[in-house]
């Protein structure tokens, strides 16, 4: 009886990692291929016809490298923003001595259950003049609740008291216990948030769509959008009409691998740490 | 990221500490003794006066008939006028019922999928093998949602996709899922489900690692199978956390995010895919009728926000304990 669930069992979680490695292996197969058989959709687990001429258009694109240079900079810069924002709100939110503090972080929490909503920010976003600008990706949505609210527990929960006392008596300020006391304990915790703002930043298109017009501006996420979803043009040395079509067909297989591919690579190192990240909220309540 | 929702409510049921008494001039006396805390949390609070409770404030427009010259307060109040223009138009129940059906869907196929992977995965012995199917089962988590909609337009594309190739090969008839708006839903769930499934058993997973081993000693003795172990050992170990999911998916069952339903949106599905997300922002930003588009967003936010509330309370009245 044992011995049958198991093996159903392990039935299952096979089936689990094939369904979620088919498509990927699709993918990077397809992408592979030459323009023409994954027009005639004749590629399935094996490249057809193996050329890189998918990967030569996707890299020599400037629509590409500038979105991927762009997105470079919206994530080293707006989690270094989200992580200094984050660390001086959390910090002073975990002191039992900070008067307000059950006020503030109300207010703070508050804003995760209700919203003025997407015009009502719009209006805020214009009337700072960051329309247009690299700010519009970078300041409107720098703090999020989540990151918040783990950060605060971590710093109430896994810094002792008595190391901060211990600075105090030995008339360090505030800030500089901060820097050179609680910070240096709060790598994991600084690793885990630091990381979840860089993947949204990586990730999102929806900021840059609303307010963003420059296309000189634009995220890799947006220029993929306009790329992979509106069809539109993203240049080669195509001469034909249908030449043209199929190697556009076969840009989309290549340029989703060079998208994701940054990503799978830091993922199974980074994974350990969300993972963590994840469980810190759960278990230190 | 409109992805799954990380999972707030765990870290919100810290309970609150003891108490301190007000005493006059404990603020006067903390604020000289601890300035710096003080103006070290200055500009957060800055960010989110400007950026959240603005927004709130600004949302009055809903109220009145905003024009750019005349700008927000100088603008004329008109009372109700666009909730009842948002009402009486056929789009109104198109897109609550569609957001309130695909959200449905969502939480229907994506809650008990990863359960039973975790519950799974925590059979499994060889520790090779688990680390495989995890990894693997995590991964599509972290690639964006504007890729996951492309790899679902090619796959299911009706002349080059992998699907038309399975249903060719079985000699079915090929279709163009995404033109059909019965597939949007479909589509969107299902995608779902493949992008979180695996980050979602990690919450489930560590609950099972909690679990304490006297009770497998226990059920042992008492001669359980497998399947008896994990009815009455693990899915009561974890039900404490299954509870709190159900309810945050509940409670945020009105709030689905833009990205993806945009994304899969095109001419000929729209009768299911628009959704109050999407029609937001057409209203606002595409025909720049923002009175109009802060009512939709406004009805929104606070049907979110009193399903929020009345599931907490139904919460801490049939399990004691509520998200805050």
């Amino acid at each position: 009886m044992d011995r049958f669930f198991l093996v159903g069992v392990y039935i299952l979680l096979v089936t689990f990692l094939l369904v979620v490695l088919l498509p990927l292996w699709y993918i990077v197969v397809s992408s592979f291929s030459s323009p023409a058989a994954v027009s005639a959709g004749r590629v399935f687990l094996w490249p057809v016809d193996f050329t890189l001429r998918g990967y030569q258009v996707a890299l020599s694109s400037p629509q590409i490298l500038t979105g991927f240079a762009n997105s470079m900079i919206y994530t080293v810069v707006g989690t270094a923003i989200s992580v200094t924002l984050t660390v001086m709100l959390a910090y002073p939110l975990s002191r039992a001595d900070f008067v307000g503090r059950k006020v503030l972080t109300g207010a703070v929490v508050f804003t995760m259950l209700f919203a003025g909503g997407l015009i009502p920010t719009y209006l805020v976003v214009q009337a700072m003049g960051m329309l247009d600008t690299r700010w519009a990706l970078l300041i409107p949505n720098a703090v999020a609740v989540w990151p918040a609210i783990l950060a605060i527990t971590y710093f109430r929960t896994a810094i002792p008291d008595e190391l901060r006392e211990a600075g105090e008596i030995d008339g360090a300020s505030d800030l500089r216990i901060l820097w050179k006391v609680v910070l240096p304990l709060a790598g994991p915790m600084l690793a885990v948030i630091a990381l979840m703002y860089a993947i949204v930043q990586w990730n999102s298109y929806f900021d840059a769509l609303i307010y963003l017009r420059d296309d000189s501006l634009y995220p890799l996420q947006l220029v993929l959008r306009n790329i992979l979803i509106l069809n539109n043009d993203a240049g080669g040395d195509a001469t034909s009409a249908l030449e043209r079509q199929q190697l556009a067909n076969l840009l989309k297989y290549s340029l989703i691998v060079v998208s994701t591919v940054p990503m799978m690579l830091i993922y199974p190192f980074v994974a350990r740490y969300f993972t963590k990240g994840l469980l810190l909220g759960a278990v230190k309540g | 990221m409109t992805q799954a929702p990380p999972l707030p409510a765990l870290a919100a049921t810290t309970k609150p500490p003891v108490r301190q008494k007000p005493r006059p001039g404990r603020l006067r006396r903390s604020v000289r003794r601890h300035w710096q805390l003080y103006v070290l949390v200055l500009p957060p609070l800055v960010y989110f006066a400007l950026f959240k409770y603005v927004p709130m404030a600004n949302a009055v427009i809903a109220f009145k008939d905003y024009n750019v010259i005349a700008g927000i307060w100088a603008s004329p109040w008109v009372g109700l006028e666009h909730f009842e223009r948002f009402f009486s138009n056929p789009m109104f129940t198109t897109v609550v019922s569609n957001t309130f059906l695909l959200s449905l869907y969502a939480l229907i196929a994506s809650f008990p999928i990863p359960i039973i992977l975790a519950l799974a995965l925590n059979e499994v012995r060889s520790r090779f093998f688990k680390r495989t199917v995890q990894m693997v089962t995590y991964a599509p988590y972290f690639i964006s949602t504007v890729i996951v909609v492309s790899m679902a337009i090619l796959i299911l594309s009706p002349r080059i996709g992998l699907i038309s190739e399975f249903t060719g090969f079985f000699g079915l008839p090929t279709t163009d899922y995404l033109a059909q708006p019965d597939f949007f839903r479909h589509v969107y769930v299902w995608t779902e489900v493949w992008q979180t499934a695996g980050y979602s058993a990690v919450i489930y997973l560590a609950a099972l690692a909690g679990v304490d081993p006297g009770l497998y000693e226990a059920a042992k003795v008492d001669g359980a199978n497998r399947l008896q172990k994990i009815w009455h050992v693990d899915l009561p170990s974890i039900m404490p956390t299954v509870v709190v999911v159900l309810i945050l998916s509940v409670g945020s069952i009105m709030a689905v995010g833009f990205e993806k339903a945009f994304l899969l949106q095109n001419p000929l599905n729209l009768s299911q895919s628009e959704i109050i997300a999407t029609y937001t922002y057409k209203i606002g930003i595409q025909n720049a009728d923002f009175s109009l588009a802060t009512a939709v967003g406004l009805f929104n936010s606070v049907i979110n926000l009193v399903l929020m509330l009345s599931v907490n309370a139904v919460s801490k009245r049939v399990t004691g304990s509520g998200l805050w």
